[in-house]
């Protein structure tokens, strides 16, 4: 980065002559060092998979969980900095608890990644503050059906089809656009998610990942749920048959 | 402690009522306002739109109710905009639960809500005094209720159509005001489906039954 040393990098309150907030991108590179964060919606649900790398072979697995819940209909994956997550995803929850107190109904996705987005703006604008290390990928469903949004460090977001952030981003997004959202069901994007998750894992640079799959569809009830074990190992040998076929065809 | 109403406050005295029909709700009150034993209106609208397809109507004290109504009013204009839809039934009588809720040991404040939504249909929420939210298939509220108890569990039906539903509503009323020297007056209705709202009167020398018998007291 060119401004490096200039002093327009310091704070967050500080403009650079060309109109950008260096603390903000820095933050994203906080988010493009972690394990990728990938979202799918698909026709009857969502979907989210996380590819949460091992900081050493003595870490218990399911530790550290990186997708969670936030309410019964919604919930976030995470890449970036862990610690800030939680702050969010307490943020969210809390966020989600107030809705339903005011309204006795569930917050819609779209309010909650309004309201988060806020939360996480408010940030980006004091010279005190630093802005969260995190993208966040909310997902649900609610009255209109599946949504699936993706918040960053600066607090904008969009909805999404498919998304994706953290190390894997570029590959992950190649292989979303991919797909055919229009004919698939959220059983078969844990299929397709699975294969993306591996597919951007970088073998030679990071060795031992844990994936984590979390589904929220028609067929778990409108409700977050973790993906159950002989899913996950469906989905797996899903791909390991793929990735067979093709080094076949490399031969 | 229990509210009560202070000297000289405006009592709503009330016969109020909804209920659920096919395709649509209609609420129905009377339309006497006393303070004391003097008729401070004879003419009330006890009736009042909060949104497009949601009304409620009131009960107890006029002052209250009046405020209560127009802070969930203005909520639910903001919720409209906020959400780029407009607000269910349910959502409606949720913000005045916390209002009646939390604010009980000062309301005096009887709200039955009602309406249609594109989520739910056709709904009836009754808020009594403590705040209380009950879903129900119809409701009666005020103190005029207690006369028409028997009346409105005897000949409610379920998936009555309209013209029924009218004549339910109209002869409950009726009946209560016959009976209950806080409400009298005339009969305001309105009828809520899909399509939209629809506001019927009924004077006070045409009111149906038994009530006949005092047509001049209006």
């Amino acid at each position: 980065m060119t401004s490096i040393g200039t002093g327009y990098d310091y704070a967050v309150s500080t403009y650079s002559p060309d109109g950008r907030v260096f603390q903000i991108e820095y933050a994203s590179k906080a988010v493009d060092n972690s394990g990728t964060a990938i979202g799918i919606r698909a026709k009857d649900g969502v979907v989210f998979a996380v590819e949460k790398l091992a900081q050493s072979k003595l870490q218990v697995p399911g530790t550290n969980q990186r997708i969670q819940g936030v309410e019964r209909h919604l919930g976030m994956a995470t890449s970036g900095l862990l610690s800030d997550a939680k702050q969010l995803v307490t943020r969210a929850r809390s966020d989600a608890l107030n809705y339903r107190n005011s309204y006795s109904a569930s917050i819609p996705v779209k309010t909650m990644a309004e309201q988060l987005g806020m939360f996480m703006h408010a940030y980006t604008i004091y010279s005190g503050a630093r802005p969260y290390g995190c993208s966040v990928v909310l997902g649900g469903m609610d009255d209109e059906g599946p949504q699936l949004y993706m918040i960053d460090p600066s607090g904008s977001y969009w909805g999404y089809r498919g998304c994706a952030s953290g190390k894997g981003k570029q590959v992950a997004r190649t292989e979303l656009e991919k797909l055919k959202f229009d004919e698939l069901s959220a059983r078969q994007a844990i299929k397709e998610a699975t294969r993306i998750i591996y597919s951007a894992h970088d073998e030679a640079k990071d060795k031992e990942f844990e994936l984590e799959l979390v589904w929220i569809s028609a067929e778990t009830n409108g409700r977050f749920e973790r993906v159950s074990k002989e899913m996950v190992a469906e989905a797996e040998a899903y791909t390991q048959a793929l990735l067979n076929a093709e080094m076949d065809d490399d031969e | 402690m229990a509210p009560t109403l202070k000297t000289g406050e405006v009592d709503l005295g009330t016969t109020i009522m909804a209920t659920v029909f096919d395709g649509g709700v209609i609420i129905g009150a009377d339309s006497r306002t006393t303070t004391g034993a003097y008729i401070a209106n004879r003419v009330t609208d006890k009736l009042t739109q909060i949104h497009d397809r949601i009304y409620c109507c009131r009960s107890g004290s006029a002052a209250d109710t009046q405020a209560v109504a127009d802070i969930v009013h203005y909520y639910s204009q903001m919720y409209s905009v906020q959400h780029k839809k407009a607000p269910t039934t349910k959502v409606v009588a949720s913000m005045f639960r916390e209002l009646c809720y939390s604010n009980r040991s000062m309301l005096m404040a009887g709200i039955i809500v009602a309406g249609w939504d594109k989520r739910d249909g056709p709904s009836v929420y009754s808020i009594p005094l403590g705040g209380s939210v009950h879903k129900q298939p119809f409701s009666i509220g005020g103190s005029g209720s207690t006369y028409i108890y028997g009346y409105c569990d005897a000949h409610f039906r379920e998936n009555m159509n309209r013209e029924d539903a009218l004549d339910f509503v109209k002869n409950a009323i009726s009946l209560a005001m016959a009976r209950d020297g806080s409400s009298g007056g005339t009969i305001r209705m309105a009828v809520i489906t899909a399509d939209g709202v629809e506001r019927l009167f009924v004077p006070g020398d045409q009111l149906p039954g038994n009530s006949n018998k005092k047509k001049n007291i209006v």
